[in-house]
């Protein structure tokens, strides 16, 4: 019984690993895209398993409430993610952007990506989970220069020295925690573990923490895209390849949010005064109105949306530093939510790309009478980023302000400016891509619909009929979250 | 005064202050990184920086009586102190940059503000570390003004290669700030990730020919670079 969860713990980084090396000597590229799909429907079906048989924490692995949700998500995102990027590189072979040879690269990539993410998710110890995002980190970076256009070697560039200097600030904070539980708790490795920490939160220096925290927030909070180190992120998003854009946004972005968070649970347990609250109330207000001014000017479309996802950062990190029951709750709802329309979104704005032969906002007209199917669903998916009902985040925005305007009027009303600037930038570009004459010039295009229309689905049962026990649940989290 | 040093180190607080020597040292060499106006002059003080660091670890390996950090000391000494800086010295032989001066913000002004970042931190660290040790407090405040230091020299210059330096030079800070923490796990493995992290970037900047931080004060080539030129 125990042996097979355990098992599952382990496969869950083992299989990502193992087959990035196989995928790696693969040369056809055909058959390492059914590779890469297989690998990841497996890499699901194993984290499925932890959810039915959850194994007891030990040293190194920890499965609890707050991180199967990200586990599934993680599992699930990836895998639809490696089915659309099957159909996308096959067309980016045609047109000749990318050769065989860089698809062998692409694939070990990404499940290195993948790995990494789901050790930063799935461990116990502080260590390991830096390593695990700057694991993920490198292969994107990797990933994002695969073009290697001056734009796109730029772009990696860019990403790569911010990100480091964020994983650096991180792994500071990670010392400092360290050190404020050393004198208590002993040298060694019990002073990494987290399940330890939390256990013995109260004897924790609070000073210290208080300190670390700061760190850990502008360190992970790079990574996660928050002001003022967002700036590599729109880059990132437009050089890199779709898939990579959709992964970014839709897993890399939680991961770093949810390090976050469970640094913010051992505070929350500890002796520190509610610091860490106010730091990240004021942080996600400033990224989410720099990133709602920031959508009206962009002229590329896969910019524009890298923008969007920096703004709802912003909206997940107002969130928890608002906490309570409702506030975490929505925060969470809106990660879940924010994943899966977001790389929905991307896949969408992929084939959009490949259809018209470019990402200009300004030679893209039309798309619902030249693309019906794309256009529409680009249409679904804005008027779902934007927040608007019957979708998934209109619940949890419409949670987080109402639970706002309890406390604090004034913060909440600065949210809904924030959520409306972004409402207003994110439809009037919508209206232009998708209605009017379309622009001439387009190719046909093989779009794989199923993945698109799968999150839509979740993300609309989400908005319309949020299952009780996935409340409930979320709730449980919540009250963990403090 | 040579007395008072040799007493300072072997008398019966000899172990903490040649470490704290050792610390300072460090931060004492991030701060002539910041002066340095010719890119073969800012390696050459990267690999002292590297080397230094590699004392102090070595040090703290032996006061801890932790076997595993002369690993750590190894790559610092090794590859940080040699390599690395002769990689950087073929770099800029090749792409022809040795007698390019490119400090973005005025030495002056960079040596003010690194004093600013250097008190902030001992500030700072001193304060909320009061009730650590005081092998840990002193290192971890030195490591973080070394971090800040090196956080400034990206900051301030222009050239890839002295971001390099300045990255690696935050890095060695964060080495040390581990190194000091007693009995802190892994810090091996994270010092050979951080190599691996330094490899990557130097082949990058080997490879893509990568001269210059991406910003200029031309706005229309920014705005080329961000797809927004219309």
């Amino acid at each position: 019984m125990m042996n097979v969860a355990t098992g599952a713990v382990d496969a869950t980084i083992a299989i990502p690993v193992v087959s990035a090396t196989i995928l790696a000597m693969v040369s056809h590229w055909r058959l390492a895209a059914r590779l890469n799909v297989f690998v990841s429907l497996a890499t699901l079906a194993d984290i499925s398993l932890l959810l039915l048989r959850r194994p007891a924490s030990n040293g190194l692995f920890l499965v609890d409430d707050l991180n199967i949700v990200f586990l599934l998500l993680n599992g699930f995102v990836g895998f639809t993610t490696s089915i659309f990027s099957a159909g996308y590189i096959a067309y980016e072979l045609e047109t000749g952007n990318l050769t065989p040879r860089y698809l062998r690269f692409y694939h070990a990539m990404y499940q290195s990506m993948m790995a990494g993410m789901n050790l930063a998710l799935i461990t116990n110890n502080l260590g390991l989970m830096w390593f695990g995002i700057e694991l993920a980190t490198l292969a994107t970076v990797m990933m994002v220069g695969i073009y290697r256009t001056h734009a796109a070697v730029e772009a990696a560039w860019k990403y790569l020295i911010l990100a480091s200097v964020g994983i650096a600030l991180a792994l500071f904070g990670t010392i400092l925690v360290y050190l404020a539980a050393e004198p208590a708790l002993g040298a060694g490795m019990g002073a990494m573990q987290w399940t330890n920490l939390l256990h013995n939160a109260r004897l924790l220096d609070p000073a210290m923490l208080n300190v670390a925290f700061i760190f850990l927030l502008i360190g992970y909070g790079t990574k996660a895209g928050l002001v003022p180190m967002h700036a590599w992120l729109p880059d990132a998003h437009a050089e890199g390849p779709t898939p990579i854009s959709a992964v970014l946004s839709g897993l890399l972005l939680n991961v770093a949010i949810y390090v976050i968070l469970r640094f913010k649970v051992l505070l929350a347990h500890s002796s520190v005064i509610s610091e860490p609250n106010v730091l990240m109330i004021g942080t996600g207000i400033v990224t989410l109105l720099f990133a709602a001014i920031m959508l009206y000017r962009r002229r590329d479309i896969k910019r524009m949306f890298a923008y969007s996802s920096v703004e709802h950062m912003g909206i997940i990190a107002f969130a928890f530093g608002v906490g309570g029951t409702l506030g975490n709750v929505a925060g969470l709802l809106q990660m879940m939510m924010h994943s899966l329309t977001k790389s929905a979104i991307f896949f969408t704005v992929g084939h959009v790309a490949q259809a018209k032969g470019t990402q200009k906002i300004a030679d893209i007209r039309g798309l619902t009478s030249s693309h019906p199917l794309l256009g529409w669903m680009l249409v679904v998916g804005v008027v779902a980023i934007a927040g608007l009902p019957p979708f998934g985040i209109f619940t949890s925005e419409f949670l987080l302000i109402t639970s706002t305007f309890a406390h604090a009027p004034i913060l909440a009303v600065v949210l809904g400016l924030g959520i409306l600037l972004a409402f207003g930038a994110l439809i009037g570009r919508m209206t232009t891509l998708c209605f009017g004459t379309p622009s001439p010039g387009s190719h046909p295009v093989r779009a794989s619909k199923t993945p698109i229309l799968l999150h839509f689905g979740i993300v609309l049962f989400g908005g319309m009929a949020l299952p009780v026990f996935l409340y409930d649940w979320f709730a449980h989290v919540a009250l963990l979250l403090g | 005064m040579m007395v008072t040093l040799v007493n300072s180190i072997f008398g019966p607080n000899g172990a903490l202050s040649l470490a704290h020597a050792l610390s300072g040292a460090l931060v004492l060499v991030s701060f002539m990184m910041l002066y340095q106006d010719r890119l073969s002059a800012v390696i050459n003080v990267l690999a002292l920086h590297s080397a230094v660091l590699g004392l102090a670890v070595a040090w703290q390996a032996w006061i801890q009586a932790e076997p595993q950090l002369y690993i750590t000391a190894v790559i610092a000494l090794g590859f940080k102190a040699i390599i690395i800086p002769l990689a950087l010295h073929r770099i800029v032989r090749r792409l022809n940059i040795h007698r390019e001066v490119e400090a973005a913000v005025g030495i002056g002004l960079t040596m003010l503000a690194g004093m600013g970042l250097v008190a902030l931190s001992l500030v700072v660290m001193l304060h909320t570390a009061a009730h650590s040790a005081v092998l840990a407090r002193e290192d971890v405040a030195l490591a973080l003004a070394t971090i800040l230091l090196g956080m400034l020299m990206m900051i301030a210059r222009r050239n890839a290669v002295s971001q390099i330096a300045g990255f690696m030079s935050l890095e060695n800070g964060l080495i040390l700030a581990a190194a000091g923490a007693e009995g802190m796990p892994l810090v091996v493995e994270i010092s050979v990730t951080f190599s691996i992290v330094i490899a990557f970037i130097v082949i990058g900047v080997f490879l893509f020919r990568i001269r210059e931080r991406f910003d200029t004060i031309d706005s229309t080539a920014l705005d080329a670079f961000r797809g927004e030129l219309q």
